[in-house]
Order: C-alpha cells, then structure tokens, then sequence
C-alpha cells in the first residue's frame, strides 16, 4: 500500500475502508489545542500553544521539536489520555474523550509500560480481553501479532527476560492487538541502542504496511524523523506551536544506508535541524 | 534480530531444566538440581540444628522442674499434641487464625483498595487508620470480650482486627505507588475502572501487600494467644497458661514448643506461596540488578 510513489501529495488518504469512513476525513484532527498545567502556588505553564494539524489515513506522521516542546503532552491528547485546555482533538470524527479502541498507543519506557507480572503472551492478552475480544479468537490474535514483530517464539517468556529491543517490539504488538487505525508512540526508541532502533525503525515501516495503520510518532530525533515520516511536523519550543509542517518525500521502501545516503535526506535533515537547534 | 528472539527465547526456557535434553544428561542435573536444594537447607539449618542438640545436650540430665530435659519435652509434645487430649486446643487455636487471618486479609486488601479509589475518603480516615494501627490491639480485647463474649467469634473479631492494619496500609501505600506510566498503560488499552484495578494496580502493588500480608501473619499469631489466655477455655495459649498455673512445666513446655511449630509452620507455609506469586517480581529485580 504505501511502497510507491512518493511524489503524492502527503496528506491525502491512501488505503483504509472507504465504505467504513469518509475518504477524505483524516483519522485525527486537532484543532487550536492548548494544553495548559496549574502550577503549585497559583498560575499556569502552557505546554502547547494553539496546535492544529490533520493526519491523513495510512500516513505516517512524525513530530519532533526540542525538548519541552510539549511532544509529550500532544501524544496524551492525541490518545485522549489528557484533555485540551481549550481546542478540540476528534478521531474519526469523534471528539475525544477517552481512549477510543481504534488507538494503539506505544510509550518511551517499555519496562514501565509492559506489565511484569504478565508473560509476553499474557500482556498481549490483556490487551484484547480489555476491548471486549472473544476468548477463543484470542490465541490466534496473538500469535499473529507476536510473529508480525518477530517474537513469535517468546510468549511464554516474561518481559523482563527479554532484551530492551525486544521488550519495545513486545509493546508494539500489544498496541497493535486490537487492530488500531491509529498507532501513537512517544519516542518508542530512545532508550535503546542504536543498531537495535535502526532494526526497530524497519520493523515499524513494515509492520504499519501490514496493519495498514496510521501513525504519529513523537521523535526528539531528526534523522529518524525523516528517515520514517511522509511528513515531519516541527513544533516550537514551549509552548508549542506547530511552525512548520515538511512533506518528506523520499522514495519507499527506505533503507537505512540507501536512504540515510540520498542528498535529499541530508537537504531534510539540514533544514529540520535548523529549525529545531535556532530556538 | 531472528537470533537475538531465538538466544532470549531460550534463556527463558532455561529455567526448566533442559527439557529437551537427553534423558541421561536430564537425570544428571536432577541430581545435580537435589544437591543445590539440600545444599541451600544446609546453609540455612545448620544453627538451628546446632541450637537445637546444645539444648537436647544441655538439658540431658536436668532435675530441675522448670526446666525439664527436651527430651522428655518432645515426649510430652508427642503424647499430647498429636496422639494425645490437647488435639482438640490445637484444631480450636488454628480454625481462629486461620479465619481472623483470612478476613483481615481480604478486607485488609479490599479496603485499602476501596479508599484507593476515593480520595476523599481516604483523606478524611487516614488520621484515624494511624491511630488504629499504632493502638496496640490487646488493649481492645476487654472491650470486645464486652460486646462478642468469650467464645470464637470474640477471639476471630480480636485475630481480624488487629491484623487488618498492615495489609490494608501497605495495599493503600503499594497502591498509591504503581507507575503513571502502567495507569496510563491500562487507560490506553481500554481497561475499565474495575478492571484497572483488579489486573493492573493489584498486581503492580503486589509486592507491598504481600509484605503487608506477612505482617499480619504475625499479628494475626501474636491475638490468637492473647485472645487465648483471656477469658477463654480452650486453644494453645489456654493451654500454656493453665499446665503453668498447674505446675505442669513439662505441659507448659510442649505448648510453647506446639505454638513455635505453628508459627514456622505458618511462615514457611507463607513464603511458599509468596515466592510462586511473585515469582515475577524477584525476577525481574534480579535482571535489575544484573544490568
């Protein structure tokens, strides 16, 4: 679905179920969000300042910004885990008021996110006993998902005996349990190292093919932004606004070193990091 | 990345003990597996084996009656606890504990869970939990005696009572400290309230009230003979103190030694279980400690 022409003008749907969802309506749309935190003795810190973006169906979307930008806090209100202080963030048409079962959200830190006390089987199960799955369709949803990131021998093991890159593909394939129309993931890779992230960006592109899911994912990391993303959406320093929004469009499937190797990724690459290190 | 999921795959199924080794190679490190396990005891049991014979060694030849030799002791213990008329003081000392126990522990856990949940409530008893807890629960016992009078069910309400505090605290605290990240964890895949709690805070607290439950134990030990030596006509506390007034030093003797029996009993009893529930936990901090 997504390895061809990447001269398409990002932002336009490109696969989903037509018959399920308006064509042209994006998965998620935010619309002024501000984000505002009480301080301890009175006042207020605003983390996001007036956001608005749309995310088209089966892009995939990348937001970096530097740190304190409010990445975070957008990812809370794109998952409807926080609520704008004012503004609106609909999925599918819907304004958010919970986490809706058509996201699969992926946080940084795996050995806080994952559940110990579960094997790998057993956190993927839980996943799918949560949205209401039958039990007995239940076994083959995991298998499947688990082989999709390459565990599919390490069910029975417990998170905690696995390695970190493995532990974060544990937390993919929880999120992705449920088949998710949106995938929301909050610097999934930053506490890995780096041959294990470069594996790991593969396993995302070709996973989010195999879903056929939607994803914004939350970098402070430009090569990897550009390296994912159709488009690269650049917020301020805090508060956040969105100042720019970058069409990448660089040719698919990506490689790792044919891709990282291409004048165009570096002319990206150079831009991005301009606008992120001026503030 | 196939080989790094195949050597983690089998690191995890390392702990079976080569299943799909040979028989002979499997029977070898059964043996070998039986030797670390005896190995263990011994490292543990020594000293109390060693106690054990200087107090057999030592009291051999006494004439004294208030410290008779263990011997005859364990001669006593035997004739009255497990063949013997005390039978019936034991089974009556263990069906209390094991009910006051049980519901201190259960509603120490659900309550605690219960004022998790409700701030406001929480907030406004927790001045008074403190004070219960610190209450030193013997003191209570003529005031229960009062309203439950003397029989089981005064002394399973003393049992329930003084052990409910640990377990609740620990569950409230435990509960309190399970990660934002494992909450916003379980918003995120769409669990309800109930079942937040239940399969995420529970179990994320477990370790806490584990040791909150272990406390209890304790307590739950300590009231079962106080609850005994009050106003009471049967159980091993009733026991010890009657073969006292009685001169009955030998008797006296094989009821403390009974009530050690039980409480070590109880505690192993304990552990056991504990190292099966949170088999998860002591794992995980051990990978911890390694990297």
């Amino acid at each position: 679905m997504m390895g061809q022409a990447p001269q398409q003008p990002v932002g336009t749907p490109r696969g989903g179920d037509p018959a399920e969802h308006h064509p042209y309506a994006p998965v998620v749309a935010l619309n002024g969000v501000r984000k505002a935190y009480p301080l301890r003795g009175g006042g207020q810190r605003l983390a996001l300042g007036d956001v608005t973006f749309d995310v088209a169906r089966g892009e995939f979307a990348c937001v970096v910004g530097p740190s304190g930008a409010g990445k975070t806090t957008l990812l809370r209100c794109l998952a409807g885990l926080a609520m704008p202080t004012s503004g609106t963030v609909e999925f599918e048409g819907t304004p958010l008021r919970q986490v809706p079962a058509g996201v699969g959200v992926v946080f940084q830190d795996y050995g806080r996110s994952l559940f110990p006390w579960l094997t790998v089987r057993g956190n993927v199960d839980l996943a799918l006993k949560a949205r209401g799955i039958a039990r007995d369709s239940r076994p083959a949803r995991i298998a499947e998902v688990l082989a999709s990131v390459g565990l599919a021998d390490a069910g029975r093991a417990y998170p905690w005996q696995l390695s970190g890159g493995m532990q974060q593909r544990v937390a993919i394939a929880r999120a992705l349990a449920c088949r998710p129309d949106l995938l929301l993931m909050d610097e999934p890779f930053a506490s890995v190292d780096a041959q294990t992230r470069f594996g790991l960006e593969d396993l995302i592109l070709r996973v989010r093919e195999e879903f056929g899911v939607t994803v914004v994912f939350v970098t402070h990391d430009i090569d990897e932004a550009v390296y994912l993303a159709d488009r690269v959406i650049v917020l301020s320093a805090s508060p956040g606004v969105v100042t720019e929004v970058i069409d990448i469009a660089l040719p698919r499937p990506r490689d790792q070193v044919a891709t990282k190797r291409d004048e165009a990724f570096a002319a990206y690459r150079e831009h991005l990091l301009g606008l992120v290190m001026t503030r | 990345m196939r080989g790094e999921a195949a050597a983690a795959a089998g690191s995890a199924q390392a702990g079976s003990a080569g299943s799909s080794a040979r028989a002979g190679s499997a029977r070898a490190s059964t043996v070998r597996a039986a030797s670390r396990v005896a190995g263990r005891a011994a490292t543990r049991a020594w000293l109390f084996a060693a106690l054990i014979g200087a107090w057999w060694a030592w009291s051999a030849g006494s004439t004294s009656v208030y410290f008779p030799p263990l011997a005859k002791i364990v001669r006593t213990l035997w004739a009255q606890w497990a063949v013997g008329p005390a039978r019936a003081q034991l089974g009556s000392s263990l069906e209390h504990l094991a009910l006051g126990y049980a519901i201190a522990g259960l509603a120490g856990i659900g309550i605690g869970a219960l004022l998790w949940s409700l701030r406001y409530l929480r907030e406004a008893t927790s001045p008074y939990l403190y004070f219960l807890y610190v209450l030193p629960a013997p003191v209570l016992v003529p005031a229960v005696i009062t309203v439950f009078g003397i029989g089981a069910a005064m002394k399973v309400v003393i049992i329930a009572f003084a052990a409910i505090w640990p377990t609740l605290l620990n569950t409230l605290d435990g509960m309190r400290g399970v990660d934002a990240v494992k909450l916003d964890t379980a918003r995120a895949l769409g669990m309800s309230g109930a079942r937040r709690t239940l399969a995420v805070v529970l179990p994320a607290a477990a370790p806490q009230v584990v040791a909150g439950l272990r406390n209890s134990l304790q307590v739950s030990i300590i009231l079962m003979v106080v609850s005994e030596w009050v106003a009471s006509t049967g159980g091993i506390g009733y026991y010890i103190v009657t073969a006292q007034e009685s001169f009955d030093y030998l008797g006296m003797w094989s009821g403390i030694l009974m009530l050690a029996i039980v409480g070590g009993a109880a505690n192993l009893l304990f552990v056991l279980a504990e190292n099966r529930l949170l088999y998860w936990h002591y794992g995980a901090r051990a990978v911890e400690g390694r990297a």
